[in-house]
């Protein structure tokens, strides 16, 4: 396609130049991104290599965390555990019901209604997470006792519910706070995403005869697919990397425990905001490392999210 | 414009009857009453307990008797829109009952006072005080960090829509920008701290916390505005081009303005996340209880760094302040919110 | 013409938003209360005589268990010099540390003296051939408080205690804790023992008593950060006296004004001549008065004598350090920070700390510090 081939104007030449200046602005920002992306992972290698170097227990499995003493010993294995646990069970939870709330406002509910409550969503949203932590902390931990105990008391034959030890702070509490802080993230993007989907889609599957659900598994499910999992994966980034909230409602501890309900469980962005003020020179390279850690995961989930829409765009695009 | 159904059948071929159209809520009805009375004489209770009990047996409940009545496709097609409400009110719930819960705290404190005062000679034991350094802060570091992080990014976005085109390079820089949104705000912080104070050696200010929410929220900007854009029909593109309109005038007059109300949500929830971020800024500002509205030069106060101190504090009068300054927080966020929403309100050419 | 239309709007909103930010330009620093309360006006009387004014702006950074005593410093100082301004960091004692080795804070609190390695990277801050020392200057108890309904009184040997907060004792009710108590009826529930998530000098000192005071039972070294297996960790003292607070069974170790604030019972401590002892000022001031000065060149490090033989001596006692350099202060600061320091060093800084939880430094010790204060340079 060459647009400014058909223009055969004076301007042409200006026009030229504007569009060339224009591509090289954006590409020119795009390389910008690259260099500052680059210069914090060499930045974050450069502390964290030495640090793992000196490291007498393995990084990846030791359940410990003491970087500042001599010999050092630290590993990451109960962070890493808490960070992907949290995070899971907070978008097993967030995840069904923001689609919910998303279907809802675009599909189902009366306009006078979901334009006001999609604005809620949004502001929502906007809510800094060191109010859901203060939330959390303060009302939210009491109130988890007796749900936990109850748990405890019905389900503990379940080992995931098993707890000897009752008290708010644990990595079930961490998930639940997580899981109402991503929510509208997700819920706020995936209604963009469903308000999208052509009309003429939707009109087309409903005059076919289907019912409003057959229309959305049709027409609004598979066009919003892609911008579905790109909500998903920005609540799933947000949800691993939190850090004020979960460090607020955490009884920090190294071990790694399958009873969610237990006190304790630590995520390696609450270790960092917990311990970074304290630590040595050695403590902090030991901190960084385990944020180097998290990034790579962000990194896995990423790829894995991009393998999936790219997969789904050759099936679409095949049939 | 909600679409309304066709009626699928409006013959009715189909063998099986209609429910009419108070059943719905009859069901839910009955069934909170029925509920009402279990929970009366066995041990269940609480209001959350009950809440949750009555969904599940809704929509269990009304997908049984429109099985019945009306055939799986209907049923499906009740269940599908009673569990799209639930959902609704499953997450209001929590998110009322935070909103609620900050108002009601933040309320004892919110006053003029807290609005005009800093924290200059107040000692954390003391009441009185307030937030207005603080609000300077967060503003103008937040509004440095959006002045380099939207332009940038939506010129980011615009190339990996209208120029990458699948390109290797292309392909590169997108992930780096995913890889950009998972970093940990903290070390986006740690990062500025080191570059800005150890390598440059520039002192604590709230530009050196600009400089550290920019790297938050720039990839934020760059992931949310490309998906919009992505979304902009191809043959509207293909119409401006056709008209022989240069590619750069089409992005700018055409595409963007389409995708405005989409990268507006976008940029919106970029400028709320940094809005309440406090690992970079607890970092780079350092946090002062005087004034200073110097962004370049000495410590800065923040927002959300003064609702964070303030609620580590022993004292009822500093977490009285921390409640008030999260209310502040959330409503300098619903003004932004609103500004942007007022911006964006006719320029969308969208039916809803 | 949608972008023009854009524009008219933004410009709008632009200007809407500069108009608040005017409005709103009003705002101010003057916190003068017309009627102070007694303690604050007996504070300001006894200080304005004490101190010498210096104008600027002084960044601090360091130790949170000195915040408070900061904070109420800072207040003082600045009352009595309006052209000054004290900022107080609290980020911790490594953040402090750091910050001030790296030059951006003119000072740090510490909770621990320099080791050697940061010792050579501080004095390397403060020029060639100059050095950096530690200056005791908040001292204070560290108490530990407890959550047991209906009980009150209880006395906890270090050995107890060792074995509490390393989960050897898992009952209120158990033998060890009743010989202790014979008056008291313990219930039979369980322990739960809070500990600091965070690095801290509160922990450090806590631990540090155990392991000279119960050195069969704690076998788990001196450490900033929590050595011991079991219990709940939790940022700050704060976070550790509200666990304790909302626990049933719960106990836990902090600063004493978080104790006295909360009002959480706090238990009488065993002490190296086996008595039990509360946590107050007067026996704080007691067990500190035998500490001994080991730093050299003018470093004030102090060092605990945990075989005390006062039997009033409450033994888990808590000193922070200021971190400055002793030569070679940037000369534009160095007036203020001398003037701060004299003042924080003098008696009246000292008398104020008080109502804070914290005690005044014994008199022999505060000597060294007011003359290493004047002669900084």
């Amino acid at each position: 396609m060459q647009p400014g081939a058909i223009s055969g104007s004076k301007d042409a030449n200006k026009g030229r130049w504007l569009d060339v200046g224009f591509r090289r602005l954006s590409v020119g920002s795009a390389v910008l991104v690259l260099i500052i992306l680059v210069a914090i992972a060499l930045f974050l290698l450069q502390q964290a290599l030495p640090a793992i170097h000196k490291d007498t227990a393995n990084f990846l499995t030791e359940q410990q965390w003491r970087p500042d003493d001599t010999p050092a010993v630290f590993g990451i294995a109960a962070l890493l555990y808490g960070t992907l646990v949290t995070a899971f069970l907070a978008m097993l939870m967030a995840l069904p019901v923001a689609v919910g709330v998303a279907l809802w406002l675009t599909q189902y509910g009366p306009r006078a209604l979901a334009r006001p409550l999609g604005y809620v969503v949004d502001l929502l949203a906007a809510v800094p997470s060191v109010v859901f932590g203060l939330w959390g902390l303060i009302y939210l931990v009491p109130k988890m006792i007796p749900l936990s105990a109850w748990l405890s008391t019905y389900f503990g034959w379940i080992p995931i519910f098993k707890s000897d030890a009752i008290f708010g702070k644990s990595i079930f509490t961490a998930s639940v706070v997580l899981a109402i802080m991503v929510l509208p993230v997700i819920a706020a993007v995936t209604r963009e995403v469903f308000l999208q989907v052509p009309r003429e889609n939707q009109e087309a599957a409903l005059a076919l005869g289907s019912t409003r659900w057959e229309m959305i598994r049709l027409a609004v499910l598979p066009y919003g697919r892609s911008g579905l999992i790109s909500a998903a994966v920005l609540g799933f980034g947000r949800a691993l990397g939190e850090t004020i909230a979960v460090a607020l409602v955490l009884s920090a501890n190294y071990t790694v425990s399958a009873h969610l309900l237990t006190p304790g469980g630590n995520t390696i962005a609450a270790n960092i905001a917990n311990t970074f003020g304290e630590a040595g020179s050695l403590g902090r390279g030991a901190l960084i490392a385990s944020g180097l850690v998290l990034f790579v995961i962000t990194l896995a989930v990423n790829f894995g999210a991009r393998a999936i829409v790219a997969r789904r765009r050759e099936f679409t695009a095949a049939t | 414009m909600t679409l309304t159904a066709l009626d699928p059948d409006p013959l009715h071929l189909a063998s099986k009857g209609r429910l009419p159209r108070w059943a719905s809520p009859a069901i839910a009805l009955a069934c909170a009453v029925l509920l009402l009375l279990v929970f009366a004489i066995t041990p269940a209770d609480g209001r959350a307990d009950y809440l949750v009990t009555l969904a599940v047996v809704f929509l269990v409940v009304q997908f049984a008797i429109s099985y019945a009545v009306e055939g799986g496709r209907k049923a499906r097609d009740r269940l599908a829109a009673a569990a799209a409400v639930t959902g609704l009110f499953l997450a209001l719930l929590p998110l009322v009952a935070i909103l609620g819960f900050t108002i009601v705290k933040g309320m004892k404190r919110f006053d003029v006072t807290f609005l005009t005062h800093s924290m200059r000679n107040v000692a954390d034991s003391d009441p009185g005080g307030g937030a207005y350094h603080a609000i300077i802060g967060t503003l103008e570091q937040v509004g440095i960090a959006s002045l380099f992080s939207v332009p940038l990014g939506l010129l980011v976005s615009i190339y990996l829509v209208e120029y990458g085109g699948g390109r290797r390079f292309a392909r590169l820089v997108s992930t780096f920008v995913d890889v950009m949104t998972g970093l940990p705000s903290i070390i986006a912080g740690l990062f500025v701290l080191s570059f800005w104070g150890l390598v440059l050696h520039q002192g604590f200010s709230g530009f050196a916390g600009s400089l550290a929410l920019t790297v938050i929220m720039l990839p934020v900007v760059v992931r949310t505005t490309e998906e919009m854009l992505r979304l902009v029909p191809p043959a509207l593109r293909e119409a401006a081009f056709a008209l022989g309109v240069r590619k750069w005038r089409t992005v700018l007059s055409v595409v963007l303005p389409t995708a405005l109300a989409g990268i507006t949500t976008g940029v919106m929830l970029a400028v709320a996340r940094v809005v309440g971020e406090t690992a970079p800024v607890l970092l780079t500002v350092f946090g002062t209880s005087s004034i200073n509205t110097n962004p370049f030069s000495g410590p800065q106060e923040s927002l959300p760094l003064f609702v964070f101190s303030e609620a580590g504090l022993p004292n009822n009068t500093a977490v009285d302040r921390a409640w008030s300054g999260a209310l502040t927080l959330i409503i300098l966020v619903l003004l932004l919110t609103t500004a942007a929403r007022l911006l964006t309100r006719r320029s969308a050419p969208r039916g809803r | 013409m949608t972008i023009t239309r854009f524009g008219r709007r933004a410009a709008v909103a632009v200007v809407a938003l500069v108009g608040t930010l005017g409005l709103a330009a009003c705002g101010s620093d003057n916190n003068a209360t017309p009627s102070s309360s007694a303690s604050s006006s007996t504070t300001s009387s006894a200080t304005a005589g004490g101190i010498t004014c210096a104008s600027g702006t002084l960044t601090l950074s360091g130790s949170t268990a000195q915040a408070n005593a900061m904070s109420a410093w800072g207040k003082a100082y600045q009352t009595a010099c309006p052209g000054a301004t004290v900022n107080y960091g609290g980020g911790g004692s490594g953040a402090g540390v750091t910050q001030f080795t790296a030059g951006s804070v003119d000072f740090a609190g510490s909770d621990f003296a320099l080791t050697a390695d940061q010792k050579t990277a501080a004095d390397a801050r403060c020029g060639t051939g100059n050095t950096a020392v530690d200056l005791p200057m908040v001292a204070g108890p560290v108490a530990i408080g407890y959550n047991l309904p209906g009980v009150t009184g209880l006395q906890l040997s270090a050995s107890t205690l060792a074995k509490i907060f390393s989960g050897k004792i898992t009952k209120w009710d158990d033998a060890a804790i009743k010989a202790e108590n014979t008056g008291l009826t313990l219930p039979s529930i369980g322990i739960q023992s809070f500990h600091r998530s965070d690095g801290s000098g509160t922990t450090y000192n806590f631990v540090n008593y155990l392991a000279n005071d119960a050195k069969t039972d704690w076998t788990y070294g001196v450490n900033k950060n929590w050595p011991a297996p079991g219990g709940q960790g939790a940022k700050g003292s704060s976070a550790v006296a509200q666990g304790v607070k909302s626990t049933a069974g719960g106990i836990g170790y902090f600063e004493l004004s978080y104790a006295t604030q909360s009002s959480i019972p706090t238990a009488k401590v065993g002490n190296g001549q086996g008595a039990f002892v509360d946590a107050t000022g007067p026996n704080t001031v007691a067990f500190l008065s035998k500490a001994t000065v080991v730093g050299t060149n003018g470093d004030l490090a102090l060092s605990f004598d945990y075989g005390n033989t006062d039997a009033t001596a409450y033994p888990a006692a808590l000193v922070t350090y200021e971190i400055v350099c002793a030569k070679g202060n940037k000369s534009a600061q160095l007036p203020l920070i001398k003037s701060f320091l004299t003042y924080t060093s003098s008696a009246a800084g000292q008398g104020i700390l008080a109502t804070n939880g914290y005690v005044s430094l014994p008199a022999s010790i505060l000597a060294q510090v007011s003359a290493a204060v004047a002669t900084l340079s």
